[in-house]
């Protein structure tokens, strides 16, 4: 079940995200990538991430892809139908290039997942210990707010220039 | 599983990064490059069902850098095509040699 239930997410994600790259409109664009974004977010589920895939669902796809809309109604964009794809010499290099980085991925990614290497990993077992004694969110959070309290103080801050950055940038006189 | 989800992030990125190279549109590139972060969120988490809750912690760090950047980003946008009225990137070669 949950084997059936990863191909048909993964082929929403691939499919979706093929869509991204080769449409015209814009708006089609993140429409396919919101589909992207959601089955990544079931996958999420599937590996037992129940929090990231709320995240995924609420700041990726609500946030960030609403943000992206506004600046293409903002702009004016949605009716840009124009075929904007690189050709010639720079479509066979991008193809070349991608083409390369990806027979080293699958490579390497698929040598990391090997049944030998799962059998050599902590394993499941000790995540689901973790997930029963602490709850979902507890398990994340408890980490969060010890061991890396400085990294998510320093996001904090983050946030805080980016706001600030993204409002002086975009601000019609500076 | 975790073969099959440690491939599926090596498609999406590549996917995504064929976007970046291909496509001129500059938000659409910019939408790659969100692409291709989820691709290695989606390898962190399928790592952290097997080694430990951490992978989930950076997954978050990422999550929080990509809204920054594309806050930042889109920023950066607005006030490009209010001087080109464009968003191809072969117009802005202010920069090329």
């Amino acid at each position: 079940m949950v084997e059936i239930l990863f191909y048909i997410f993964a082929a929403v994600a691939v499919g979706g995200a093929f869509r991204v790259v080769f449409q015209r409109n814009p708006v089609g664009s993140l429409l396919f990538m919101v589909a992207t974004l959601a089955s990544l977010a079931g996958i999420f589920v599937l590996f037992e991430a129940h929090f990231l895939a709320a995240i995924q669902i609420i700041v990726y796809a609500g946030a960030i892809m609403v943000l992206f809309l506004f600046v293409i109604m903002l702009l004016n964009l949605g009716h840009d139908y124009r075929k904007d794809l690189q050709f010639g010499l720079g479509m066979i290099l991008a193809f070349a290039v991608t083409g390369g980085i990806a027979g080293i991925l699958v490579r390497q990614l698929g040598g990391a997942g090997t049944s030998a290497v799962e059998q050599a990993l902590p394993g499941p077992e000790a995540m689901d210990q973790l997930i029963q004694e602490q709850g979902i969110i507890g398990s994340i959070a408890r980490p969060l707010f010890t061991d890396y309290v400085v990294a998510f103080e320093l996001t904090g801050i983050l946030l805080l220039v980016a706001l600030v950055g993204a409002i002086a940038i975009a601000k019609r006189r500076v | 599983m975790l073969a099959e989800a440690l491939i599926l992030s090596a498609i999406l990125f590549v996917i995504g990064m064929l976007g970046v190279l291909v496509r001129r549109n500059v938000i659409i590139m910019f939408l790659c490059i969100e692409l291709m972060l989820n691709a290695v969120n989606l390898s962190f988490v399928a790592l952290s069902r097997f080694i430990g809750i951490e992978g989930q912690i950076y997954v978050f760090f990422v999550m929080t850098v990509a809204a920054a950047e594309a806050a930042v980003g889109l920023a950066i946008i607005i006030s490009i095509f209010r001087h080109y009225e464009t968003v191809d990137v072969n117009n802005f070669n202010l920069l090329k040699w």
